[in-house]
Protein backbone atom coordinates (compact mmCIF):
# COMPACT_ATOMS: atom_id res chain seq x y z
CA UNK A 1 0.00 0.00 0.00
CA UNK A 2 2.46 2.65 1.15
CA UNK A 3 4.59 1.45 -2.10
CA UNK A 4 2.25 2.37 -4.37
CA UNK A 5 0.93 5.56 -2.37
CA UNK A 6 4.89 6.67 -3.25
CA UNK A 7 4.78 5.66 -6.62
CA UNK A 8 1.37 7.37 -7.31
CA UNK A 9 3.25 10.72 -6.12
CA UNK A 10 6.75 11.05 -8.10
CA UNK A 11 4.41 9.40 -11.15
CA UNK A 12 2.09 12.42 -10.39
CA UNK A 13 4.59 15.10 -10.56
CA UNK A 14 6.03 13.83 -12.82
CA UNK A 15 3.01 13.88 -15.26
CA UNK A 16 2.30 17.29 -14.40
CA UNK A 17 5.55 18.99 -15.28
CA UNK A 18 5.36 16.39 -18.87
CA UNK A 19 2.02 18.04 -19.40
CA UNK A 20 3.06 21.68 -18.19
CA UNK A 21 5.24 21.10 -20.55
CA UNK A 22 3.58 19.61 -23.50
CA UNK A 23 0.69 22.92 -23.49
CA UNK A 24 3.48 24.98 -23.89
CA UNK A 25 5.68 23.40 -26.71
CA UNK A 26 2.66 22.90 -28.86
CA UNK A 27 1.82 26.65 -29.99
CA UNK A 28 5.96 26.91 -29.99
CA UNK A 29 6.63 24.18 -31.59
CA UNK A 30 4.40 24.85 -34.76
CA UNK A 31 6.27 28.46 -35.26
CA UNK A 32 9.91 26.40 -34.96
CA UNK A 33 8.26 24.18 -37.97
CA UNK A 34 6.72 27.29 -40.11
CA UNK A 35 9.58 29.38 -39.76
CA UNK A 36 12.28 26.50 -40.30
CA UNK A 37 13.88 27.19 -36.50
CA UNK A 38 14.87 23.82 -36.04
CA UNK A 39 18.19 23.74 -35.82
CA UNK A 40 18.01 27.01 -33.93
CA UNK A 41 15.47 25.06 -30.97
CA UNK A 42 18.42 22.30 -31.04
CA UNK A 43 21.49 25.39 -31.09
CA UNK A 44 19.54 26.94 -28.05
CA UNK A 45 19.05 23.43 -26.20
CA UNK A 46 22.86 22.68 -26.51
CA UNK A 47 23.78 26.22 -24.92
CA UNK A 48 21.83 24.75 -21.88
CA UNK A 49 24.96 22.60 -21.06
CA UNK A 50 26.14 25.86 -20.48
CA UNK A 51 23.66 27.62 -18.66
CA UNK A 52 23.91 24.24 -16.38
CA UNK A 53 27.36 24.28 -15.88
CA UNK A 54 27.23 28.09 -14.67
CA UNK A 55 24.01 27.73 -12.66
CA UNK A 56 26.50 25.09 -10.68
CA UNK A 57 29.42 27.92 -10.45
CA UNK A 58 27.17 30.23 -9.28
CA UNK A 59 24.86 28.35 -7.18
CA UNK A 60 21.69 29.79 -9.27
CA UNK A 61 18.73 28.98 -10.20
CA UNK A 62 19.11 25.94 -12.87
CA UNK A 63 16.12 27.47 -15.02
CA UNK A 64 16.83 31.22 -14.78
CA UNK A 65 20.29 30.39 -16.01
CA UNK A 66 19.67 28.02 -18.77
CA UNK A 67 17.55 31.15 -20.32
CA UNK A 68 20.19 33.58 -19.72
CA UNK A 69 22.14 31.07 -21.75
CA UNK A 70 19.80 30.45 -24.59
CA UNK A 71 18.56 33.98 -24.61
CA UNK A 72 21.98 35.56 -25.06
CA UNK A 73 22.92 33.09 -27.64
CA UNK A 74 19.56 34.15 -29.70
CA UNK A 75 21.18 37.50 -28.81
CA UNK A 76 24.40 36.64 -30.24
CA UNK A 77 22.78 34.95 -33.55
CA UNK A 78 21.28 38.07 -34.57
CA UNK A 79 24.29 40.22 -33.79
CA UNK A 80 25.66 37.65 -35.94
CA UNK A 81 23.57 37.38 -38.68
CA UNK A 82 23.80 41.17 -39.47
CA UNK A 83 27.43 40.65 -39.98
CA UNK A 84 26.40 38.62 -42.56
CA UNK A 85 29.78 37.21 -42.85
CA UNK A 86 28.55 33.59 -42.57
CA UNK A 87 25.52 31.59 -43.53
CA UNK A 88 22.80 30.88 -40.46
CA UNK A 89 23.25 27.58 -40.50
CA UNK A 90 26.59 27.70 -40.11
CA UNK A 91 26.82 30.26 -36.92
CA UNK A 92 24.40 28.54 -35.20
CA UNK A 93 26.70 25.18 -36.12
CA UNK A 94 29.74 27.54 -34.47
CA UNK A 95 27.09 28.60 -31.31
CA UNK A 96 25.65 25.53 -30.70
CA UNK A 97 28.61 23.11 -30.56
CA UNK A 98 31.04 26.25 -28.75
CA UNK A 99 28.56 26.73 -25.87
CA UNK A 100 28.24 22.90 -25.74
CA UNK A 101 31.97 22.36 -25.27
CA UNK A 102 32.39 24.93 -22.73
CA UNK A 103 29.81 23.89 -21.18
CA UNK A 104 31.73 20.63 -20.38
CA UNK A 105 34.93 22.02 -19.87
CA UNK A 106 33.33 23.94 -17.22
CA UNK A 107 31.38 21.31 -15.38
CA UNK A 108 35.30 19.87 -15.40
CA UNK A 109 36.52 22.81 -13.26
CA UNK A 110 33.46 21.61 -11.01
CA UNK A 111 35.25 19.36 -8.73
CA UNK A 112 33.25 19.70 -5.41
CA UNK A 113 29.84 19.04 -7.29
CA UNK A 114 28.68 15.88 -8.50
CA UNK A 115 28.15 16.24 -12.46
CA UNK A 116 25.50 13.76 -13.30
CA UNK A 117 25.33 14.51 -17.56
CA UNK A 118 23.17 11.78 -18.31
CA UNK A 119 20.59 13.96 -16.32
CA UNK A 120 21.10 16.86 -18.19
CA UNK A 121 21.32 14.84 -21.67
CA UNK A 122 18.24 13.67 -21.21
CA UNK A 123 16.15 15.13 -18.52
CA UNK A 124 15.03 13.52 -14.99
CA UNK A 125 11.19 13.62 -15.12
CA UNK A 126 11.15 11.52 -11.94
CA UNK A 127 13.26 13.56 -10.08
CA UNK A 128 11.05 16.71 -10.32
CA UNK A 129 10.03 18.23 -7.05
CA UNK A 130 6.97 20.63 -6.36
CA UNK A 131 9.03 23.60 -6.89
CA UNK A 132 9.90 22.29 -10.49
CA UNK A 133 6.15 22.17 -11.09
CA UNK A 134 6.01 25.61 -10.61
CA UNK A 135 8.54 26.66 -12.17
CA UNK A 136 7.24 24.81 -15.37
CA UNK A 137 3.15 25.80 -15.25
CA UNK A 138 4.38 29.47 -14.38
CA UNK A 139 6.25 29.61 -16.76
CA UNK A 140 4.42 27.65 -19.17
CA UNK A 141 1.19 29.98 -18.36
CA UNK A 142 3.79 33.15 -18.81
CA UNK A 143 5.06 31.68 -22.47
CA UNK A 144 1.33 31.17 -23.62
CA UNK A 145 0.10 34.61 -22.22
CA UNK A 146 2.92 36.32 -24.14
CA UNK A 147 2.28 34.42 -27.69
CA UNK A 148 -1.22 35.15 -27.53
CA UNK A 149 -0.53 38.54 -27.00
CA UNK A 150 1.81 38.56 -29.61
CA UNK A 151 -0.03 36.00 -31.80
CA UNK A 152 -1.44 38.04 -34.66
CA UNK A 153 2.21 40.02 -35.65
CA UNK A 154 4.09 36.44 -35.28
CA UNK A 155 1.79 34.52 -37.54
CA UNK A 156 2.14 37.53 -40.11
CA UNK A 157 5.91 37.79 -39.55
CA UNK A 158 5.79 34.29 -40.12
CA UNK A 159 3.83 34.46 -43.37
CA UNK A 160 6.45 37.08 -44.66
CA UNK A 161 8.23 40.04 -42.44
CA UNK A 162 7.60 42.19 -45.45
CA UNK A 163 4.39 42.13 -45.90
CA UNK A 164 3.67 42.20 -42.11
CA UNK A 165 6.29 45.62 -41.86
CA UNK A 166 4.51 47.04 -44.90
CA UNK A 167 1.11 46.84 -42.56
CA UNK A 168 2.63 48.44 -39.90
CA UNK A 169 3.81 46.02 -38.27
CA UNK A 170 7.35 45.26 -36.60
CA UNK A 171 8.81 41.85 -37.65
CA UNK A 172 12.12 42.06 -36.34
CA UNK A 173 10.65 42.96 -32.78
CA UNK A 174 8.14 39.82 -32.98
CA UNK A 175 11.03 37.57 -33.92
CA UNK A 176 13.02 38.80 -31.17
CA UNK A 177 10.22 38.58 -28.65
CA UNK A 178 9.64 34.59 -29.97
CA UNK A 179 13.16 33.70 -29.52
CA UNK A 180 13.14 34.90 -26.30
CA UNK A 181 9.94 32.80 -25.28
CA UNK A 182 11.82 30.00 -27.23
CA UNK A 183 14.62 30.33 -24.61
CA UNK A 184 12.22 30.38 -21.38
CA UNK A 185 10.43 27.10 -23.14
CA UNK A 186 13.82 25.42 -23.21
CA UNK A 187 14.54 26.18 -19.63
CA UNK A 188 11.63 25.24 -17.75
CA UNK A 189 12.05 21.98 -20.58
CA UNK A 190 15.62 20.79 -19.63
CA UNK A 191 14.35 19.07 -16.43
CA UNK A 192 11.68 16.85 -18.20
CA UNK A 193 13.58 15.55 -21.25
CA UNK A 194 16.74 16.99 -20.79
CA UNK A 195 18.89 18.76 -23.59
CA UNK A 196 19.32 16.53 -26.38
CA UNK A 197 15.48 15.89 -26.57
CA UNK A 198 13.83 19.36 -26.33
CA UNK A 199 13.90 20.20 -29.62
CA UNK A 200 11.89 17.16 -30.34
CA UNK A 201 9.01 18.03 -27.52
CA UNK A 202 8.58 21.10 -29.68
CA UNK A 203 8.81 20.08 -33.34
CA UNK A 204 7.25 16.04 -33.18
CA UNK A 205 3.89 16.51 -31.68
CA UNK A 206 3.67 19.98 -33.95
CA UNK A 207 4.52 18.09 -36.88
CA UNK A 208 1.71 15.36 -36.27
CA UNK A 209 -0.95 18.10 -35.66
CA UNK A 210 -0.23 19.70 -39.57
CA UNK A 211 -2.45 17.00 -40.67
CA UNK A 212 -5.28 17.40 -38.61
CA UNK A 213 -5.53 21.49 -39.22
CA UNK A 214 -6.79 23.33 -41.31
CA UNK A 215 -5.14 26.92 -39.79
CA UNK A 216 -2.47 27.74 -37.48
CA UNK A 217 -4.67 28.25 -34.52
CA UNK A 218 -6.13 24.75 -34.63
CA UNK A 219 -2.68 23.21 -35.57
CA UNK A 220 -1.18 24.90 -32.19
CA UNK A 221 -3.70 23.40 -29.59
CA UNK A 222 -3.98 20.00 -31.60
CA UNK A 223 0.17 19.81 -31.24
CA UNK A 224 -0.43 20.32 -27.22
CA UNK A 225 -2.85 17.65 -27.44
CA UNK A 226 -0.96 15.14 -28.86
CA UNK A 227 2.08 16.33 -26.61
CA UNK A 228 0.45 15.74 -24.23
CA UNK A 229 -0.89 12.27 -25.07
CA UNK A 230 2.76 11.71 -25.88
CA UNK A 231 3.47 12.62 -22.19
CA UNK A 232 0.62 10.21 -20.43
CA UNK A 233 1.69 7.46 -22.87
CA UNK A 234 5.74 7.75 -22.89
CA UNK A 235 5.10 8.24 -18.71
CA UNK A 236 3.20 4.91 -18.45
CA UNK A 237 5.52 3.04 -21.23
CA UNK A 238 8.29 3.51 -18.89
CA UNK A 239 6.41 2.51 -16.16
CA UNK A 240 5.05 -0.48 -17.46
CA UNK A 241 8.98 -1.60 -19.22
CA UNK A 242 10.85 0.39 -17.07
CA UNK A 243 12.44 2.66 -19.70
CA UNK A 244 13.78 6.11 -19.18
CA UNK A 245 11.19 8.45 -19.28
CA UNK A 246 12.29 11.27 -21.71
CA UNK A 247 13.25 8.92 -24.17
CA UNK A 248 9.83 6.93 -23.81
CA UNK A 249 8.05 10.21 -24.05
CA UNK A 250 9.69 11.25 -27.36
CA UNK A 251 9.07 7.55 -28.70
CA UNK A 252 5.18 8.06 -28.15
CA UNK A 253 5.45 11.19 -29.72
CA UNK A 254 6.87 9.74 -32.62
CA UNK A 255 4.55 7.15 -32.89
CA UNK A 256 2.04 9.58 -33.11
CA UNK A 257 3.63 11.13 -35.76
CA UNK A 258 3.99 7.92 -37.62
CA UNK A 259 -0.06 7.25 -36.94
CA UNK A 260 -0.72 10.43 -38.32
CA UNK A 261 1.01 9.81 -41.87
CA UNK A 262 -0.85 6.67 -42.10
CA UNK A 263 -3.71 7.39 -44.86
CA UNK A 264 -6.71 7.05 -42.86
CA UNK A 265 -5.66 9.42 -40.33
CA UNK A 266 -5.57 12.21 -42.90
CA UNK A 267 -8.30 14.18 -42.53
CA UNK A 268 -10.68 14.75 -45.28
CA UNK A 269 -10.33 18.35 -46.59
CA UNK A 270 -13.72 19.36 -47.64
CA UNK A 271 -12.74 22.35 -49.04
CA UNK A 272 -10.50 20.57 -51.69
CA UNK A 273 -10.81 21.87 -54.85
CA UNK A 274 -11.60 19.06 -57.11
CA UNK A 275 -9.10 18.74 -60.27
CA UNK A 276 -12.08 20.40 -62.57
CA UNK A 277 -12.54 23.34 -60.09
CA UNK A 278 -9.35 24.85 -60.88
CA UNK A 279 -6.76 26.47 -63.20
CA UNK A 280 -8.47 26.58 -66.69
CA UNK A 281 -12.23 26.62 -65.62
CA UNK A 282 -11.53 29.57 -63.46
CA UNK A 283 -11.03 31.67 -66.46
CA UNK A 284 -13.27 35.07 -66.76
CA UNK A 285 -14.85 34.03 -63.05
CA UNK A 286 -14.57 37.50 -62.19
CA UNK A 287 -17.73 40.10 -62.66
CA UNK B 1 2.77 68.16 -63.87
CA UNK B 2 -0.26 67.10 -62.91
CA UNK B 3 0.02 64.60 -59.79
CA UNK B 4 3.51 65.59 -58.83
CA UNK B 5 4.62 67.07 -55.97
CA UNK B 6 1.94 68.71 -53.29
CA UNK B 7 3.97 66.75 -50.74
CA UNK B 8 0.60 67.58 -48.17
CA UNK B 9 -1.79 65.76 -49.67
CA UNK B 10 -0.02 63.02 -50.85
CA UNK B 11 -0.07 59.80 -48.81
CA UNK B 12 3.80 58.87 -49.94
CA UNK B 13 6.32 60.95 -51.44
CA UNK B 14 10.16 60.26 -52.60
CA UNK B 15 12.51 62.51 -52.80
CA UNK B 16 16.33 61.62 -54.67
CA UNK B 17 15.44 58.56 -52.77
CA UNK B 18 18.50 55.50 -53.43
CA UNK B 19 19.31 52.57 -52.09
CA UNK B 20 22.73 51.30 -52.00
CA UNK B 21 23.58 47.85 -51.47
CA UNK B 22 27.13 46.17 -50.82
CA UNK B 23 28.64 49.31 -52.61
CA UNK B 24 26.10 49.18 -55.77
CA UNK B 25 23.22 51.24 -56.27
CA UNK B 26 19.97 48.99 -56.63
CA UNK B 27 17.99 52.48 -57.72
CA UNK B 28 18.83 56.35 -57.55
CA UNK B 29 17.46 59.33 -57.64
CA UNK B 30 13.57 58.38 -57.19
CA UNK B 31 11.10 61.05 -57.44
CA UNK B 32 7.43 60.84 -56.92
CA UNK B 33 4.53 60.76 -54.74
CA UNK B 34 1.32 59.17 -55.06
CA UNK B 35 -1.79 60.92 -53.87
CA UNK B 36 -5.23 60.17 -52.99
CA UNK B 37 -7.25 58.37 -56.03
CA UNK B 38 -4.38 58.52 -57.92
CA UNK B 39 -2.50 55.53 -60.04
CA UNK B 40 1.34 55.69 -60.16
CA UNK B 41 2.26 52.51 -62.41
CA UNK B 42 6.08 51.86 -61.99
CA UNK B 43 7.84 49.98 -65.18
CA UNK B 44 11.04 48.86 -66.13
CA UNK B 45 12.91 45.17 -66.86
CA UNK B 46 13.93 43.04 -64.59
CA UNK B 47 16.32 44.64 -62.04
CA UNK B 48 15.00 48.05 -62.57
CA UNK B 49 14.72 48.87 -59.21
CA UNK B 50 11.33 48.80 -59.06
CA UNK B 51 10.32 46.49 -56.27
CA UNK B 52 13.08 48.28 -54.39
CA UNK B 53 11.51 51.30 -55.12
CA UNK B 54 8.31 49.74 -53.80
CA UNK B 55 10.10 49.01 -50.46
CA UNK B 56 11.51 52.17 -50.11
CA UNK B 57 7.73 53.68 -50.34
CA UNK B 58 6.04 50.99 -47.68
CA UNK B 59 9.28 51.80 -45.10
CA UNK B 60 10.55 47.94 -45.53
CA UNK B 61 13.83 49.82 -47.15
CA UNK B 62 15.40 52.90 -45.72
CA UNK B 63 16.65 54.79 -48.68
CA UNK B 64 20.34 55.60 -48.54
CA UNK B 65 19.75 58.89 -50.02
CA UNK B 66 17.04 61.17 -50.43
CA UNK B 67 13.74 61.14 -48.53
CA UNK B 68 10.61 59.20 -48.19
CA UNK B 69 7.76 60.98 -46.46
CA UNK B 70 4.49 58.87 -45.91
CA UNK B 71 1.60 60.68 -44.58
CA UNK B 72 1.15 60.17 -40.49
CA UNK B 73 -1.27 56.96 -39.70
CA UNK B 74 -0.52 55.99 -43.34
CA UNK B 75 -2.95 52.26 -43.84
CA UNK B 76 -1.08 50.36 -46.36
CA UNK B 77 -2.54 47.58 -48.40
CA UNK B 78 0.70 45.00 -49.57
CA UNK B 79 0.66 42.68 -52.27
CA UNK B 80 4.46 41.82 -52.23
CA UNK B 81 6.11 40.10 -55.54
CA UNK B 82 6.72 36.88 -53.72
CA UNK B 83 5.09 35.15 -51.33
CA UNK B 84 5.61 31.68 -50.54
CA UNK B 85 3.64 30.11 -47.97
CA UNK B 86 5.42 26.90 -46.19
CA UNK B 87 3.00 24.35 -46.31
CA UNK B 88 3.93 22.95 -42.89
CA UNK B 89 1.51 26.43 -42.10
CA UNK B 90 -2.03 25.45 -42.24
CA UNK B 91 -3.96 28.82 -43.66
CA UNK B 92 -7.33 28.98 -45.59
CA UNK B 93 -7.89 32.09 -48.07
CA UNK B 94 -10.43 33.63 -45.32
CA UNK B 95 -7.37 33.34 -42.40
CA UNK B 96 -5.06 34.88 -44.58
CA UNK B 97 -7.25 37.66 -45.34
CA UNK B 98 -7.03 38.61 -41.68
CA UNK B 99 -3.47 38.29 -41.50
CA UNK B 100 -2.40 41.48 -40.43
CA UNK B 101 -5.67 43.09 -38.88
CA UNK B 102 -8.97 41.55 -37.85
CA UNK B 103 -11.37 43.15 -40.47
CA UNK B 104 -15.27 42.42 -40.60
CA UNK B 105 -16.94 39.86 -41.95
CA UNK B 106 -18.54 41.89 -44.48
CA UNK B 107 -15.89 43.54 -45.61
CA UNK B 108 -14.04 40.08 -46.12
CA UNK B 109 -16.42 38.62 -47.77
CA UNK B 110 -16.90 42.13 -50.59
CA UNK B 111 -12.75 41.88 -51.31
CA UNK B 112 -12.78 37.72 -52.06
CA UNK B 113 -16.04 38.29 -54.21
CA UNK B 114 -14.53 41.52 -55.79
CA UNK B 115 -11.83 39.43 -57.30
CA UNK B 116 -13.46 36.52 -57.85
CA UNK B 117 -12.35 34.27 -55.10
CA UNK B 118 -15.31 33.93 -52.77
CA UNK B 119 -15.99 29.81 -53.79
CA UNK B 120 -12.55 29.56 -51.90
CA UNK B 121 -12.81 31.35 -49.07
CA UNK B 122 -12.45 27.81 -47.24
CA UNK B 123 -9.85 26.39 -49.24
CA UNK B 124 -5.97 26.46 -48.15
CA UNK B 125 -4.37 28.51 -49.74
CA UNK B 126 -1.33 25.57 -50.87
CA UNK B 127 -4.42 24.23 -53.08
CA UNK B 128 -4.85 27.47 -55.00
CA UNK B 129 -3.36 27.96 -58.28
CA UNK B 130 -0.99 30.64 -59.05
CA UNK B 131 -3.81 33.12 -60.60
CA UNK B 132 -6.00 32.06 -57.77
CA UNK B 133 -3.71 32.83 -54.78
CA UNK B 134 -2.86 36.35 -56.63
CA UNK B 135 -6.59 37.33 -56.57
CA UNK B 136 -6.96 36.21 -52.75
CA UNK B 137 -3.76 38.41 -52.02
CA UNK B 138 -5.13 41.03 -53.83
CA UNK B 139 -8.66 40.57 -51.85
CA UNK B 140 -6.91 40.58 -48.54
CA UNK B 141 -4.88 43.79 -49.39
CA UNK B 142 -8.20 45.53 -50.71
CA UNK B 143 -10.34 44.61 -47.83
CA UNK B 144 -8.11 46.56 -45.23
CA UNK B 145 -9.60 49.66 -47.23
CA UNK B 146 -6.07 50.83 -47.26
CA UNK B 147 -5.19 54.66 -47.87
CA UNK B 148 -2.42 53.39 -50.41
CA UNK B 149 -2.14 50.23 -52.02
CA UNK B 150 0.95 48.96 -52.93
CA UNK B 151 0.84 46.27 -55.74
CA UNK B 152 4.23 44.53 -56.41
CA UNK B 153 3.23 42.40 -60.26
CA UNK B 154 -0.46 41.51 -59.04
CA UNK B 155 -1.25 40.02 -62.58
CA UNK B 156 1.64 37.30 -62.55
CA UNK B 157 0.24 34.08 -62.98
CA UNK B 158 -3.25 35.15 -64.00
CA UNK B 159 -4.10 34.12 -67.39
CA UNK B 160 -4.31 37.10 -70.22
CA UNK B 161 -8.31 37.64 -69.80
CA UNK B 162 -7.90 37.29 -66.20
CA UNK B 163 -5.18 39.80 -66.36
CA UNK B 164 -7.55 42.38 -68.47
CA UNK B 165 -10.12 42.12 -65.86
CA UNK B 166 -7.88 42.58 -62.73
CA UNK B 167 -6.99 45.60 -64.09
CA UNK B 168 -10.27 46.68 -64.48
CA UNK B 169 -10.82 45.82 -60.84
CA UNK B 170 -7.86 47.88 -59.65
CA UNK B 171 -9.27 51.26 -61.24
CA UNK B 172 -12.63 50.45 -59.94
CA UNK B 173 -11.02 49.99 -56.04
CA UNK B 174 -9.33 53.46 -57.10
CA UNK B 175 -12.57 55.08 -57.67
CA UNK B 176 -14.64 52.93 -55.01
CA UNK B 177 -12.23 53.24 -52.12
CA UNK B 178 -10.33 56.28 -53.47
CA UNK B 179 -7.50 55.35 -52.33
CA UNK B 180 -3.77 56.15 -54.22
CA UNK B 181 -2.35 52.64 -55.88
CA UNK B 182 0.95 52.06 -56.53
CA UNK B 183 1.49 49.62 -59.57
CA UNK B 184 4.63 47.81 -60.79
CA UNK B 185 4.41 45.81 -64.14
CA UNK B 186 7.46 44.05 -65.44
CA UNK B 187 5.21 44.39 -69.02
CA UNK B 188 6.44 47.04 -70.95
CA UNK B 189 3.50 46.81 -73.24
CA UNK B 190 0.55 46.45 -71.45
CA UNK B 191 -0.03 48.91 -68.55
CA UNK B 192 -3.40 50.36 -67.65
CA UNK B 193 -4.75 52.73 -69.43
CA UNK B 194 -6.04 54.57 -66.25
CA UNK B 195 -3.03 55.13 -64.63
CA UNK B 196 -2.51 58.70 -64.27
CA UNK B 197 1.55 58.10 -64.32
CA UNK B 198 4.12 55.31 -65.78
CA UNK B 199 7.25 56.15 -64.35
CA UNK B 200 9.94 53.90 -66.28
CA UNK B 201 12.64 52.77 -64.52
CA UNK B 202 16.10 51.48 -64.94
CA UNK B 203 18.00 51.89 -61.92
CA UNK B 204 16.99 55.82 -62.20
CA UNK B 205 14.07 57.25 -63.06
CA UNK B 206 14.05 56.98 -67.05
CA UNK B 207 10.64 58.78 -67.83
CA UNK B 208 7.43 59.22 -66.80
CA UNK B 209 4.26 60.22 -68.23
CA UNK B 210 0.13 60.01 -68.65
CA UNK B 211 -0.26 56.87 -71.20
CA UNK B 212 -3.48 57.46 -72.65
CA UNK B 213 -2.70 55.05 -75.62
CA UNK B 214 -4.77 52.26 -75.94
CA UNK B 215 -4.18 49.97 -79.36
CA UNK B 216 -6.46 50.30 -81.91
CA UNK B 217 -5.19 47.39 -83.60
CA UNK B 218 -7.74 44.40 -84.44
CA UNK B 219 -5.85 41.72 -82.16
CA UNK B 220 -6.19 43.58 -79.28
CA UNK B 221 -9.90 43.29 -79.49
CA UNK B 222 -10.20 40.10 -80.83
CA UNK B 223 -7.67 38.92 -77.60
CA UNK B 224 -9.79 40.58 -75.29
CA UNK B 225 -12.93 41.71 -76.64
CA UNK B 226 -14.54 45.06 -76.23
CA UNK B 227 -14.67 44.95 -72.43
CA UNK B 228 -10.94 43.56 -71.76
CA UNK B 229 -9.59 46.54 -74.20
CA UNK B 230 -10.84 48.98 -72.51
CA UNK B 231 -9.07 48.52 -69.67
CA UNK B 232 -5.54 47.93 -71.72
CA UNK B 233 -3.60 50.50 -72.95
CA UNK B 234 -0.59 50.00 -75.34
CA UNK B 235 2.12 51.95 -74.15
CA UNK B 236 4.38 52.37 -77.19
CA UNK B 237 7.54 53.05 -75.70
CA UNK B 238 11.00 53.69 -77.26
CA UNK B 239 14.40 54.70 -76.20
CA UNK B 240 16.85 57.14 -77.98
CA UNK B 241 19.41 55.87 -75.09
CA UNK B 242 20.97 52.60 -74.17
CA UNK B 243 22.13 51.91 -70.32
CA UNK B 244 25.84 50.74 -70.45
CA UNK B 245 26.74 47.71 -68.32
CA UNK B 246 28.67 50.49 -66.00
CA UNK B 247 25.05 52.21 -65.50
CA UNK B 248 25.95 55.20 -67.73
CA UNK B 249 24.11 56.27 -70.07
CA UNK B 250 24.97 56.04 -74.23
CA UNK B 251 22.54 58.43 -76.01
CA UNK B 252 21.67 58.27 -80.00
CA UNK B 253 23.60 61.31 -80.22
CA UNK B 254 27.01 59.67 -79.07
CA UNK B 255 27.12 61.66 -76.03
CA UNK B 256 27.74 59.31 -72.49
CA UNK B 257 26.01 60.94 -69.82
CA UNK B 258 25.55 59.11 -65.95
CA UNK B 259 21.73 59.68 -66.43
CA UNK B 260 19.15 59.92 -68.81
CA UNK B 261 17.60 63.04 -67.36
CA UNK B 262 15.57 65.04 -69.77
CA UNK B 263 18.06 67.56 -70.25
CA UNK B 264 20.91 65.20 -71.00
CA UNK B 265 19.26 65.20 -74.61
CA UNK B 266 17.14 61.85 -73.70
CA UNK B 267 13.32 61.70 -75.61
CA UNK B 268 10.82 59.74 -76.85
CA UNK B 269 10.32 58.55 -80.08
CA UNK B 270 6.37 58.34 -80.55
CA UNK B 271 5.36 58.69 -84.12
CA UNK B 272 5.87 62.01 -84.27
CA UNK B 273 8.57 63.78 -86.05
CA UNK B 274 9.97 67.23 -86.46
CA UNK B 275 9.37 68.63 -82.61
CA UNK B 276 11.49 69.59 -80.63
CA UNK B 277 12.41 67.27 -77.60
CA UNK B 278 14.75 68.95 -75.49
CA UNK B 279 12.62 70.92 -73.93
CA UNK B 280 9.76 69.66 -73.12
CA UNK B 281 7.81 68.36 -70.00
CA UNK B 282 7.32 64.47 -69.89
CA UNK B 283 4.14 64.17 -68.32
CA UNK B 284 2.44 66.87 -70.32
CA UNK B 285 4.34 64.83 -74.17
CA UNK B 286 3.54 61.39 -73.41
CA UNK B 287 -0.50 62.56 -73.21
CA UNK B 288 -0.30 64.75 -76.31
CA UNK B 289 0.97 61.82 -78.65
CA UNK B 290 -0.36 58.56 -76.87
CA UNK B 291 -2.87 57.75 -79.56
CA UNK B 292 -6.54 57.30 -79.01
CA UNK B 293 -8.30 55.73 -75.97
CA UNK B 294 -10.68 52.77 -77.30
CA UNK B 295 -14.16 52.50 -75.62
Amino acid sequence: MRGIAMLDDFFVRALLAGLGLALVAGPLGCFVIWRRMAYFGDTMAHSALLGVALSLLFKVNLTVSVFVVAAVVSLALLALQRRGALSTDALLGILSHSTLAIGLVLAAFLTWVRFDLMTYLFGDILAVGPTDIVMIWGGGILVLLALAKLWRPLIAATVNPELAEAEGMQPERTRLYFMLLLALVIAIAIKVVGILLVTAMLIIPAAAARRFSNSPEVMAVVASLLGMVAVVGGLFGSLRFDTPSGPSIVVAALIIFLVSLLPFAQRKTIDQPGPGNRGESRRGGIS
Amino acid sequence: MLHQGDGAEALVTLRGAGVLRGGRWLVRGVDFSVSPGEIVTLIGPNGSGKSTTAKMATGVLKPSEGDVLRRAGLRVGYVPQKLAIDWTMPLTVERLMTLTGALPARDVDAALEATGVAHMKKAEVHHLSGGEFQRALLARAIARKPDLLVLDEPVQGVDYAGEALLYELIARIRREIGCGILLISHDLHIVMAEADTVICLNGHVCCRGTPKAVSESSEYRNLFGARGSAAIAFYDHHHDHEHLPDGRVLHADGSVTDHCHPDDGHHHDHDHHGHDHHNHDHGHEHGKHAGHRHA
